[in-house]
């Protein structure tokens, strides 16, 4: 049994392609289902990126497509990489995972659907190699979900599983030289959020704004506490919605998924859908000025205070 | 052009969803039923394609019970043109969907196939990729902007950091993010006319496509319960509980 783990990574702001953190939860989840790990590495520059993967603990062979092709991960180039890889090596490969990034979750349904079998997304847990657990209804259901195809192909959560260690493994380095050039797709542009602050779903701490601050210049106060706090700063689908700040913060059901050793809530007022995405953190403290607020009903530290002075006090004190 | 969007009936966003006690599923009995709030996004941005005069017709297809037929009705009376339902009593996988909804597309071959990205029952975020896959085109998955040109849509996508652009060869498949507009509400007179325009029921038999599925749900629980914890007076309060007790800062 050999698992296929497909390396998510992203440009940096120096414009070097970095290994994404999550992929070092998928090769846990790879490793709780146990077996050889292999992890397919494919882009248009991506030597380091390879040379990390090499690295991560517990994966025994890293496969690398560098091809213009492959480029911004294109769907319509990549899966048929993938797909093929899995084809060619049917007796061998038992699972295919990818992490539940926007890349991953752009990629891997298109590569279950040429493989004609259901994907399973999304997993939070392993209950055995054929197996699993995943939310549904923005949480409000855990489904277990087991799988008969014969290749399993799976989204892994990142904050299920906790990260394999990044350094200490030293796998063979393969490159793959099959190119796919569909034709049907380009890559445009990209703009990236620029930012000091850590990445959101690899945050120790989390500072979310809701509709309680009102616009998006308010945010600055958010700002100023989580860099005193080292945090990265998300908003709920109210703030996003209401223009307030871009979508790439929002953090929820439909957003990003994030469980930090502590999450504070300001202005939030805890939204079935925001809940989905925030309630698996450790420590959650909610800052509200109105106390009947559902967030409270999850938080284990609770203030009923105006967030414009409770901020800046708290952003002086910690 | 011909646009198909897909949408999709499901428990209101508003409703808070219960298991059942046996642990075979949700309780939908007496639940409030709508459009997948990524599929009224769907639906909205193929209507803006028409009045652009971009697109000619819109015909939007539903996989589901006859219950179903609301939302379309729904969808008819916001712009859609005519409205196909592939009936099945069945809680069908992304799969299925997707080769049925390929069978719908290799009928009316629209240039444009727009969908949610994720349905908020499932919360799969599979569908248009796999029919993507089966169709062989191109995908611009969680659009916040979708631009017709000649042979070509240019799609921004919400990305993990950011944004990102892609161009792709018509016909494509796009899905739709929270951001790519704000839908409209229907008006009297046009669910009224909704009532009087073209529905189609067809069967997966009809449409030649099999629905097995190489995935079982085995049981439904409720999610680990998180209780409330301590209201705080002040912050100096917080912040020393946040370091002295929680030791997280």
């Amino acid at each position: 049994m050999t698992i296929l783990v497909i390396a998510d990574y992203s440009n940096d702001q120096q414009d070097n392609n970095v290994l994404a953190p999550a992929t070092f939860n998928t090769v846990a989840a790879a490793a709780k289902i146990g077996g050889d790990i292999h992890v397919l590495v494919a882009g248009a520059g991506v030597g380091a990126v390879a040379e990390a993967a090499a690295k991560i603990a517990g994966v025994a062979k890293v496969l690398v497509a560098d091809n213009a092709a492959y480029a911004h991960q294109l769907p319509e180039n990549v899966v048929p990489l993938v797909a093929g890889l899995v084809i060619e090596q049917r007796t061998i490969y038992s699972h295919v995972l990818a992490s539940a990034t926007s890349n991953g979750k752009n990629i891997l349904p298109r590569v279950a659907a040429q493989l004609d079998v259901d994907q399973i997304s999304e997993i939070i847990s392993v209950e055995s190699a054929d197996t699993f657990k995943r939310p549904i209804y923005a949480g409000n259901a855990i489904a277990t979900v087991q799988s008969n195809a014969a290749v399993k192909v799976i989204t892994v959560r990142a904050t299920g599983f906790d990260p394999v260690a990044a350094e200490g493994g030293s796998a063979v380095v393969e490159a793959v030289a099959t190119v796919f050039d569909e034709g049907k797709s380009s890559f445009v542009g990209e703009e990236l959020a620029k930012s000091d602050r850590p990445e959101l779903t690899a945050a120790r701490i989390v500072v979310s704004g809701g509709r309680g601050l009102q616009n998006g210049d308010n945010f600055k106060h958010l700002y100023a506490l989580a860099d005193k706090l080292g945090a990265a700063v998300g908003a709920s689908r109210a703030a996003v919605d209401a223009g307030f700040v871009p979508n790439d913060m929002q953090v929820g059901q439909t957003g990003k998924i994030v469980a930090p050793q502590l999450y504070i809530a300001v202005g939030i007022s805890g939204a079935i859908q925001h809940l989905a995405g925030m309630k698996d953190s450790k420590v959650i403290v909610a800052i509200n000025k109105d106390e009947e607020a559902p967030i409270f009903q999850v938080a284990d530290y609770g203030l009923v205070a105006d967030l414009f002075e409770a901020i800046p006090e708290m952003a002086a004190l910690a | 052009m011909k646009i198909l969007v897909a949408v999709k009936r499901v428990v209101d966003y508003n409703v808070k969803v219960r298991v059942k006690a046996d642990h075979s599923g949700v309780d939908l009995a007496n639940v409030k039923m709508s459009m997948n709030p990524f599929c009224e996004i769907a639906v909205e941005e193929a209507v803006r394609l028409k009045e652009k005069g971009v697109a000619t017709e819109i015909v939007v297809v539903s996989i589901g019970p006859s219950t179903a037929q609301e939302q379309l009705r729904t969808a008819l009376a916001l712009g859609a043109d005519r409205a196909i339902l592939v009936e099945s009593a069945e809680d069908l996988t992304s799969l299925a969907v997707a080769k049925l909804l390929k069978a719908v597309v290799d009928k009316e071959q629209p240039q444009l196939v727009i969908l949610g990205k994720q349905a908020i029952d499932s919360d799969n975020n599979q569908t248009g990729q796999m029919l993507a896959a089966l169709s062989g085109y191109g995908q611009g998955t969680f659009a916040s902007k979708v631009e017709v040109s000649g042979a070509s849509v240019a799609v921004t996508r919400e990305i993990d950091g950011g944004a990102q652009t892609v161009s792709l060869k018509l016909p494509a498949i796009v899905t739709t993010d929270l951001r790519l507009n704000e839908p409209r509400y229907a008006s009297l007179p046009n669910i009224m006319k909704a009532k009087k325009k073209p529905l189609e029921r067809l069967t997966p038999d009809a449409l030649g496509v099999s629905t097995v599925s190489t995935n079982t749900t085995l049981k439904v629980e409720a999610p680990a319960a998180r209780s409330a914890g301590i209201k705080v007076k002040s912050v100096a309060e917080l912040v020393e509980k946040l370091k002295n007790e929680a030791k997280v800062i």
